[in-house]
């Protein structure tokens, strides 16, 4: 660690360095796209990955903290923390031309604090509509209803979007773009449509039916969950992670409870880290196949649908009898885990390990044979070993760009640096390999289900945490593989029993950033298997 | 083998006993014209049923089972659903356009099955251009389908019936020429001389590899024709959630939905018109016991079956194969499909002219 200070010494004197949770660094904001520069490119840092952009209002003043990771480099995770100068007419310059999932992360944070990125080259909100007054995550913000009612006409100036840039004299400038030329054939596909796979609206100008441009629309599910969690104690915020991508409830929920854990340096007991270890798996096996079944059916294929559905039934009948429910599952706490097992739970198991392999091989034969299937799926959404790392692709669609990006191979938590599984990587880059990903990693789940299935070892489910939990002043970032990709949780504590701010790094919000990208010059056919390939989940998109 | 021609002439005397012959006329019109809507709504509602249980049976579900036994009351409570509710017409569609688009599609559908050859002596429309009349019939059915997507004032109906067009126009040449095929086998186009060439042997039987091949492109081409998967991209629900019918409502998306449905009933008609006897029974030459046995079985249940064996077939495509796409589906027809029945034409032809079939 003390090397990397000394090459970002020299490379860039004004910084500071700052201990907590890992290496932090302060960089004055005139000097931050220059540094930031170094910091992707000098073969020595190589940060090459933008985890996450955190909005931050510390009430005195107001800045972001950009969490960098570097592939080359041990997956090191440095954080940078930029603070704007004036709180009032906050700007920073953008990063989106450097790290390309920049892009929205800057817009939702401009969107919840109104920092102005300098030549970000769509400076508009992200969740919430242009007419929106205030910034919500701002700690002034004036949450009175009457400044912002229900309000039931259209937004009419959708299509307009800016750049800002700083003159000779430090001043921001607002230019007006377009997003879309006057001409352009415009299909509004979403947020009502049977296969967003959720309330996501795409803008795709067309070409006869080819793509030429989507424009990404989101927030109609957006809940304020961070807002939400300002306001509430650290037991109360968990359910909130259940409820983002419902299909990785258990990892999501894993994630938060590690972070806390972290904070307050709880040990967690061994019993509740093997069951953690083993939910987290069960739910990517039933995230997978809910994959599987909506890849197909969004395809055409309803049969396949079916299938993935009836073994994805046995999973949620596993997290019934011991959870108690099988969606919001609500079962991991601060310390371990809410309830035992269920007697069942090592019988259940063994079954669905031991019927999986078959399943696999009559979807194999159902659909992945298919040469329809094939056609629609080879080929088709390239996205580069490049893109992906610079759009921070992560989870099986990182990996079936080829990009080696499994935090349970990075860094691993819980006890997945005891079991034994393969990292699926596949090198085809389109919407085919990452299919192939999720088919493989579900026998891979199997792989740890049955060297854990044995040998869940007795003792508590819980480790003793206080009645009231105060975390310590300072900061945390923690991240798992969640199903869809590496999910991260910051918290920043000012020693209250309540967060200061909690951010939730979500996969999807990542994957959506590619969609552009993927779907430029296929068909408007295309762009629905794309979505369904690349298995993003709204609500985790809208947090 | 029973005659249903007999009942009929039958009718025709009674009538002519106690009405000048221009009434005998007007009134078998009427009955007629009622007889086929019937046959056409109780069909359209067997095959609703039939398609769901099909498909529930192969997705390892159960299917309607509340209403009635089996379910079996199902489509008439989905039939008077439809009927009861409100026919919408948004703001800005083509209100005469939007309101004709349904009936032409019907008027189609409705006429096609009029030609079909249901039993021995039951026949509507006889003629020597049979076939050749009712692809003309088809093809009207793709400009109800261009004039609802073109009314709706809606992209994705545009989208869904650019498409449409594309496909049955690109997809009635295979469709043609399979048919003429047989046609030059037969030596006729008249539907009653294709059954009776089919005494002996069924084409399928008699006209050997190139009826067979002439069978596997007909079913394909029909499978596109009728929208139906993996063909089903005018109405990609996945796409453009319903194609051209989207902004239809009530009975008017009812008129949609049956004529889908009895035109797979019309394809498989022809096809086991043209392929697999129509209602001749199965005869073996020689095997006279046999031939005798099989002409128990009335002829209307025999084209009935063979009908509803090939729509078996082509529900099992749709709830089996995933959706093509648009470019795709169409180099597949000019590239492939298209050629291959042209190759398959001259076989036939040089077959017939050397006399090499049975």
């Amino acid at each position: 660690m003390s090397d990397i200070k000394t090459i970002i010494s020299n490379v860039c004197p004004s910084v500071t360095f700052e201990e907590s949770d890992g290496l932090l660094i302060n960089v004055p904001e005139k000097d931050w796209h220059a540094f930031a520069i170094h910091l992707k490119d000098d073969k020595e840092l190589d940060f090459d990955v933008l985890t996450a952009v955190v909005g931050m209002d510390w009430k005195d003043s107001i800045g972001v903290i950009y969490y960098l990771t570097s592939t080359s480099h041990d997956w090191n995770v440095i954080a940078v923390k930029v603070v704007c100068e004036d709180r009032e007419n906050a700007y920073i310059h953008t990063v989106s031309d450097l790290w390309k999932v920049a892009n929205f992360q800057e817009r939702e944070v401009y969107d919840m604090f109104g920092i102005k990125f300098i030549n970000h080259p769509d400076m508009r909100r992200f969740f919430l509509r242009n007419d929106w007054v205030g910034h919500p995550l701002r700690k002034d913000y004036d949450a009175n209803p009457e400044l912002n009612p229900i309000r039931l006409d259209d937004e009419i100036n959708e299509d307009d979007s800016r750049i800002f840039t700083l003159d000779d004299n430090g001043k921001v400038v607002e230019t007006p773009t377009k997003v879309f030329n006057e001409d352009d054939y415009v299909v509004n596909i979403g947020p009502q449509h049977p296969s967003t796979h959720g309330v996501m609206r795409f803008r795709t100008s067309l070409d006869g039916e080819v793509i030429k441009k989507v424009d990404i629309t989101s927030g109609y599910i957006h809940r304020g969950i961070e807002k939400l969690t300002e306001g509430l104690t650290y037991p109360q915020i968990l359910h909130f992670t259940d409820r983002m991508d419902y299909m990785s409830a258990h990892q999501n929920r894993h994630c938060l409870c590690m972070c806390i854990e972290k904070a307050l340096g709880v040990e967690v007991p061994r019993r509740a880290q093997v069951i953690r270890t083993m939910m987290d798996e069960l739910m990517r096996i039933s995230s997978h196949l809910l994959a599987f079944g909506c890849t197909a059916m969004d395809m055409g294929a309803t049969t396949a649908f079916f299938y993935g559905f009836r073994e994805r039934e046995l999973v949620l009948d596993i997290f019934e009898k011991t959870c108690g429910a099988r969606m919001s599952m609500n079962y991991n706490v601060i310390g371990g885990v809410i309830a035992d097992l269920h007697p069942d739970f090592v019988k259940d198991v063994k079954h669905l390990i031991e019927i999986m392999p078959s399943r696999l091989k009559e979807y194999h034969k159902l659909f992945t044979g298919n040469l329809i299937a094939k056609n629609r799926m080879k080929g088709i959404g390239i996205l580069s070993k490049e893109n992906a790392v610079n759009y921070a692709v992560t989870g099986p669609s990182g990996r079936g760009s080829n990009w080696s990006c499994d935090c349970r191979k990075k860094h691993p938590y819980a006890v997945y640096d005891e079991v034994e599984f393969d990292e699926v990587l596949e090198t085809g880059c389109d919407s085919y390999s990452r299919y192939l990903v999720r088919m493989k990693e579900i026998e891979q789940s199997c792989r740890i289900l049955e060297q854990l299935v044995d040998k869940i070892p007795e003792g508590d489910i819980r480790a003793q945490v206080p009645k009231i939990i105060k975390l310590p002043a300072g900061r945390w970032y923690q991240q798992v593989e969640a199903s869809r990709g590496t999910f991260g949780v910051y918290i920043e504590s000012t020693g209250e029993k309540t967060p200061f701010r909690v951010h939730f790094q979500s996969p999807c919000f990542n994957l959506v950033g590619v969609m552009d990208l993927c779907c430029t010059g296929f068909m408007i056919a295309d762009l629905i298997t794309i979505g369904a390939a690349l298995d993003f989940v709204i609500p985790d998109i809208d947090r | 083998m029973f005659n249903f021609g007999n009942w009929t002439s039958a009718f025709n005397e009674l009538l002519l006993g106690f009405m000048p012959e221009w009434g005998a006329v007007l009134l078998e019109c009427v009955l007629i014209g009622v007889l086929v809507l019937l046959a056409y709504t109780v069909l359209a509602l067997f095959y609703i049923l039939y398609e769901r249980k099909l498909c529930a049976w192969f997705q390892c579900r159960l299917g309607p089972m509340r209403v009635g036994k089996w379910g079996l009351l199902q489509v008439f409570a989905d039939m008077f659903k439809i009927l009861i509710k409100e026919l919408i017409c948004l703001k800005g569609t083509d209100r005469f356009l939007f309101k004709l688009a349904p009936y032409i599609i019907i008027t189609s559908s409705v006429t096609m099955l009029a030609c079909l050859p249901w039993g021995n002596g039951l026949q509507i429309i006889d003629w020597n251009i049979g076939i050749f009349f009712i692809l003309a019939v088809s093809s009207v059915g793709v400009l109800g389908i261009l004039l609802a997507g073109w009314s709706s004032n809606n992209k994705y109906t545009l989208i869904g019936a650019m498409r449409s067009g594309a496909q049955m126009i690109s997809y009635e040449l295979s469709l043609g020429l399979s048919l003429i095929t047989i046609c030059v086998f037969a030596g006729t186009m008249n539907i009653t001389e294709l059954v009776n060439a089919q005494n002996n042997a069924w084409f399928i039987f008699s006209g050997h590899i190139p009826a067979i091949i002439a069978f596997i492109i007909y079913v394909i081409a029909a499978t596109a024709e009728t929208n139906r998967g993996p063909f089903d991209l005018p109405e990609a629900e996945h796409e453009l959630t319903a194609g051209y019918h989207t902004e239809y409502s009530g009975i008017h998306f009812g008129f949609f939905y049956l004529a889908e449905y009895l035109n797979l009933f019309i394809v498989s008609g022809i096809a086991s018109l043209m392929f697999l006897g129509g209602w001749m029974p199965l005869h073996i030459p020689g095997w006279e016991g046999f031939n005798e046995v099989m002409n128990c079985i009335p002829s209307i249940v025999w084209f009935l079956a063979k009908a509803f064996f090939i729509s078996f077939v082509i529900i099992w495509f749709k709830w089996t194969f995933p959706r093509v796409r648009i470019d795709q589906m169409l180099s597949f027809e000019w590239k492939y499909l298209m050629p291959f029945s042209l190759v398959n034409l001259v076989l036939m032809t040089v077959c017939v002219a050397l006399g090499w079939h049975f």
